[in-house]
């Protein structure tokens, strides 16, 4: 045992927990999307101001909604699984946050990713199946490939195919403050969380 | 080892690594979570292990004495496969060139080799107790993968999740065997002495 061992050693040692604190942002997180969701708690993040068409044809952006709180999810409408939960989630949210939602400083909106199969029509049926009414609860889709990039980007939506023709994607509900801000990502299963976040974050 | 021969090896460590690199074989051994775990991770190790087992004998005497017992190497060996585990560091190599090529070069480097310099160093029962930690855990992984109800990886389904799960859990028992074979049947024990014992007795 030579001190040249000692110097190894702690080298090794120390630069191995300092490799895996910065992986794991100090120990606190093992995945993509719990390092993205702790980045925006730490520091809000500004959404582009990318054109969407809602299920009723109008032309809208994300910044149309500064003043208000929204929320945010990303769906494709022929989903199967994750996207219709979505969609119950959204109803439960809806509900929670007041029939009189026309009072409520909290809007919805659910993005499609799928801009080959989702036509108006598309949007309006499943805005249908959920009781989506504008401008509360818009169903739209990016007018263009380059805003779905933007957008997909921005909220750090990673979309893969299934293998079966649909989708599978990260989904997280996200919560946009009166500023435009991606302020929260937050769990499409906890509606009474997604509330009180947003009703919160409509009362400051 | 003669030069003919220690140039073929190091030619043929570095064909393999240019050939995991080669876009084609990268982008399918990374499209799969199993693939890119059990295959393509582990391969690059090897071709660090062909390296150092080649020039194993240019071994600079100070690099022996300050990697006392293996100690240093196997830790650091500990430190960077634990690294490129955590979930979010698979996604961050596929999607960033540069990560990937930092996986590409640590894999070999800070495994491979320490595994072909240190593991000769190391004490018999300090290898066992490596072997008997490292079988059962990676079973022990495998199973949580099994049980994740949600993706780790943002990059890669549930059911290719699923599926490396499954495939840890065979090659922890693939490994698990193999050892045992050797631990139990081809090692040297005391039945050896006990049979030359008996034999002396019987010995006029």
């Amino acid at each position: 045992m030579t001190r040249s061992f000692f110097v190894l050693l702690g080298l090794v040692l120390s630069a191995g927990i300092m490799a895996l604190a910065w992986a794991t942002d100090g120990f606190r997180i093992v995945t993509s999307e719990g390092e993205r969701a702790l980045a925006i708690e730490r520091s809000p993040l500004a959404v582009p101001d990318a054109a969407l068409v809602d299920q009723d044809g109008d032309v809208l952006s994300i910044n149309d909604y500064s003043g208000r709180t929204l929320l945010v999810d990303f769906i494709y409408t022929r989903c199967p699984t994750i996207c219709t939960f979505a969609g119950d989630g959204f109803q439960h949210v809806l509900a929670r946050l007041g029939k009189d939602t026309a009072g409520s400083r909290v809007d919805l909106l659910s993005i499609s990713f799928d801009l080959q199969n989702d036509d108006r029509e598309a949007l309006k049926l499943y805005g249908q199946r959920f009781g989506a009414v504008a401008p509360h609860w818009r169903i739209a889709k990016p007018a263009d490939p380059y805003s779905l990039v933007l957008l997909l980007k921005a909220f750090g939506v990673i979309v893969i195919p299934d293998g079966l023709g649909g989708f599978v994607h990260n989904s997280a509900v996200y919560l946009v403050d009166a500023r435009g801000r991606l302020v929260r990502m937050l769990d499409p299963d906890m509606p009474e969380q997604i509330v009180a976040f947003s009703e919160h974050e409509s009362n400051e | 080892m003669n030069p003919v021969s220690l140039n073929y090896r190091l030619f043929f460590a570095a064909a393999l690594w240019g050939m995991l690199w080669f876009a084609p074989l990268r982008v399918a051994l990374e499209s799969d979570m199993a693939l890119h775990m059990i295959v393509q991770l582990p391969t690059l190790a090897l071709t660090g292990f062909l390296v150092a087992i080649a020039l194993r004998s240019c071994e600079p005497g100070w690099l022996g004495q300050a990697d006392w017992l293996g100690i240093p190497g196997v830790i650091l060996v500990i430190f960077t496969t634990t690294f490129w585990m955590i979930p979010r560091m698979l996604d961050v190599a596929l999607a960033d060139p540069l990560v990937d090529l930092a996986k590409f070069v640590s894999m070999p480097l800070m495994v491979g080799v320490p595994i072909g310099l240190s593991w000769p160093r190391m004490p018999v029962l300090g290898r066992a107790f490596l072997w008997a930690n490292f079988i059962p855990k990676l079973g022990a992984l495998g199973g949580l993968y099994l049980a994740a109800p949600t993706r780790l990886c943002a990059y890669y389904r549930l059911d290719q999740q699923a599926t490396a799960g499954w495939a840890l859990i065979a090659v922890a028992v693939a490994l698990g065997t193999a050892w045992f074979v050797v631990v139990f049947i081809s090692w040297p024990s005391e039945r050896s002495e006990v049979q030359s014992c008996r034999a002396r007795q019987e010995a006029p």
